[in-house]
């Protein structure tokens, strides 16, 4: 391979230009880049230039189907829908990334302590998150979410009580994948030569791992990541068709699509719009996951 | 091999006695209490209700009570559901025959499509067949399971009018209508469950036959002479499978969390309902029970796996 690179007259280019070149080869990914970031904008600028508040009621217009004065129809209260949708978006992103930032802080942790300690430490951490993987995990969030929402509810009010604890509970379940894939980079880098020159000069075990081990072994990381803010969208859209998310005035999309599912027969829209944007920022999140694994592995060929 | 299994399943007693007490604890802490109602009973007295709390043992601390449950599940005493009134083992067994059918019907309908469609994709690499092969499963599992059944009931119930959306355990008759009528009602559960199985398990057969397919024996078998099936099916897949196999097992807790999704949309009474409903009126033997049987469920799958794997490759001993 190195020959090859050499013959050629391309510049020294940083990994991070090197990274996006290749990611640009992956065509549904760079497109899909484009596709959530038009769903993102519209989510956080659309209620500020789309003026229907959520719970406007519209008793002429129930149950009506989409038109030019509602794009996406309205409910069974005659509520605008896409007010709502664009509303719930909101929540479903910010849970999304939220619960990844979670899973991602804990799963690095602890297959970085697992990685560095090994010995009985890393025996009893992947003990633990083996337990973990075992657990069944859906009945568990639901359980979880039932015991704690009220105390929750009662120390940080409604939505914010409501918020954290489903960013904590689907954060606290996604971790493990993370963690063992952190902890095998860190088995393997930490015996590369660079490490042990690193060693050699006298760098602490946390210099090590700050400036040497970790950087070099976040490319699956980052991958981990983004597939993580799609499965915590579908988690918490999960929870809340299941009635045990959110409460039914705080409209995310799966609560939408759980409150709509009734009408189905007289009104489709109402299920069928936050269902169809679920699917697409899922989607959508999958293909740029995919496009940056082939991107940040150097060595894949492409 | 018996001494492997024994090893194994003595490993795993730990890992279930940890589910256990997380389970227990977490339940412990929960606020609510199935003689709830009693107290806005006016004809029923504080007395008796304390009574009934300390009948059942709900006043003891916590690590007794663990004790105390552990001890009555290992002699098969489950405990009784008070909000049905029945011992909770037998409605365990009423719910749980419609569940695993459900699920086995769909890994079946999964495995049938995703191990040719993968096998297919991986030994063209790049073809036209192997890209919407893969596009197609990406977008398969880019849906959720209550999104797909939705959609299933729109079009097929509502729209085309083929299919009934509600599952009915108790359908009266016999004999071929009888089936007949058990066969379309599970058609949607099955294939929306199936289908999201079947994609990503697609995704991981292919990769793991373009892994294998350029291996040297592979060509020493073709150059052998052998024709192009046989080397597929009988050199190429086989290998293939050893790593689908463990990727299958570690998927399956999130199996049931998909079929108790799909109970929900379709009604279906099977024991993810039952759990719902456990939940929603906070009758902690049910949950505890349901939950604990997922877990040993699971336990019991990446068991099997490892000894699928033994079978599957007689390079891995069991010592």
């Amino acid at each position: 391979m190195a020959p090859a690179r050499l013959g050629k007259a391309v510049a020294s280019v940083s990994p991070g230009v090197e990274a996006w070149r290749r990611f640009k080869r992956h065509r549904l990914a760079y497109m899909s880049l484009f596709v959530l970031g038009a769903m993102v904008l519209a989510v956080l600028i659309g209620p500020l230039i789309y003026k229907v508040g959520i719970n406007d009621i519209d008793f002429k217009a129930r149950l009506a189907a989409p038109s030019a004065g509602h794009l996406m129809g309205t409910d069974d209260l005659g509520r605008d829908i896409l007010a709502r949708v664009l509303y719930g978006g909101r929540i479903s992103l910010a849970v999304g990334l939220a619960a990844m930032l979670m899973a991602i802080t804990v799963g690095v942790i602890i297959g970085a302590v697992a990685g560095m300690a090994r010995g009985w430490v890393d025996a009893a951490l992947m003990w633990v998150t083996d337990l973990f993987l075992s657990l069944p995990q859906l009945p568990l969030l639901l359980l979880l979410m039932v015991l704690f929402r009220d105390p929750l509810k009662a120390a940080f009010g409604l939505e914010v009580g409501i918020f954290l604890l489903i960013v904590l509970v689907i954060g606290g379940f996604r971790w493990m994948p993370v963690a063992r894939l952190v902890r095998a980079q860190f088995f393997s880098l930490r015996e590369k030569e660079f490490v042990e020159a690193a060693r050699a000069l006298g760098a602490s075990t946390s210099r090590q791992v700050v400036r040497h081990i970790l950087p070099n072994s976040l490319g699956p990381v980052i991958v981990a990541a983004t597939i993580d803010v799609a499965a915590a969208i579908i988690a918490e859209s999960t929870l809340s068709f299941l009635g045990l998310g959110f409460p039914p005035d705080v409209p995310t999309w799966g609560r939408i699509l759980y409150d709509g599912r009734d009408y189905m027969d007289l009104a489709a829209h109402w299920a069928l719009f936050p269902g169809l944007l679920i699917f697409a920022t899922v989607l959508t999140i999958n293909f740029i996951g995919d496009g940056l694994r082939d991107a940040l592995d150097p060595r894949r060929v492409l | 091999m018996t001494h492997y299994i024994l090893r194994r399943l003595l490993i795993a007693l730990p890992s279930l006695l940890g589910i256990s007490v997380i389970l227990f604890t977490v339940l412990a802490l929960a606020p609510g209490d199935p003689f709830e109602d009693l107290a806005n009973n006016p004809n029923v007295p504080p007395e008796v209700r304390m009574a009934l709390r300390a009948q059942f043992g709900l006043d003891d601390p916590i690590w007794q009570r663990y004790f105390y449950w552990l001890a009555n599940m290992i002699k098969g005493d489950w405990g009784f559901s008070f909000v049905s009134r029945i011992d909770v083992d037998t409605l365990i067994m009423q719910r749980l025959p419609v569940t695993i059918a459900v699920i086995g019907a769909s890994q079946l309908l999964a495995l049938l499509i995703a191990l040719p469609v993968g096998v297919l994709a991986a030994v063209k690499p790049y073809s036209w067949f192997d890209r919407i092969a893969s596009t197609l499963a990406f977008i398969g599992f880019s849906l959720p399971t209550f999104f797909t059944g939705v959609l299933f009931i729109l079009f097929f119930s509502i729209y085309l009018g083929w299919l009934p959306f509600v599952f009915r355990a108790d359908i009266p008759g016999s004999g071929w209508p009888w089936l007949w009528e058990h066969v379309r009602q599970s058609i949607m559960p099955v294939t929306v469950l199936g289908v999201f199985q079947a994609a990503s398990w697609m995704r991981y057969v292919r990769s793991s036959v373009l892994d294998v397919i350029r291996l040297d024996y592979v060509n020493t078998a073709r150059s052998k002479g052998l024709s192009e099936r046989v080397v597929i099916n009988k050199h190429v897949v086989r290998n293939a499978m050893i790593p689908v196999v463990t990727l299958i097992a570690l998927q399956l807790p999130q199996l049931f969390g998909g079929a108790i999704v799909t109970e929900q949309i379709f009604r279906i009474p099977g024991i993810g309902s039952l759990l719902i409903d456990a939940i929603l009126r906070s009758d902690m033997p049910v949950i505890m029970a349901v939950t604990f049987v997922l877990s040993v469920l699971v336990i019991l799958f990446n068991l099997l796996a490892d000894i699928i794997y033994g079978w599957l490759d007689p390079r891995i001993s069991y010592r």
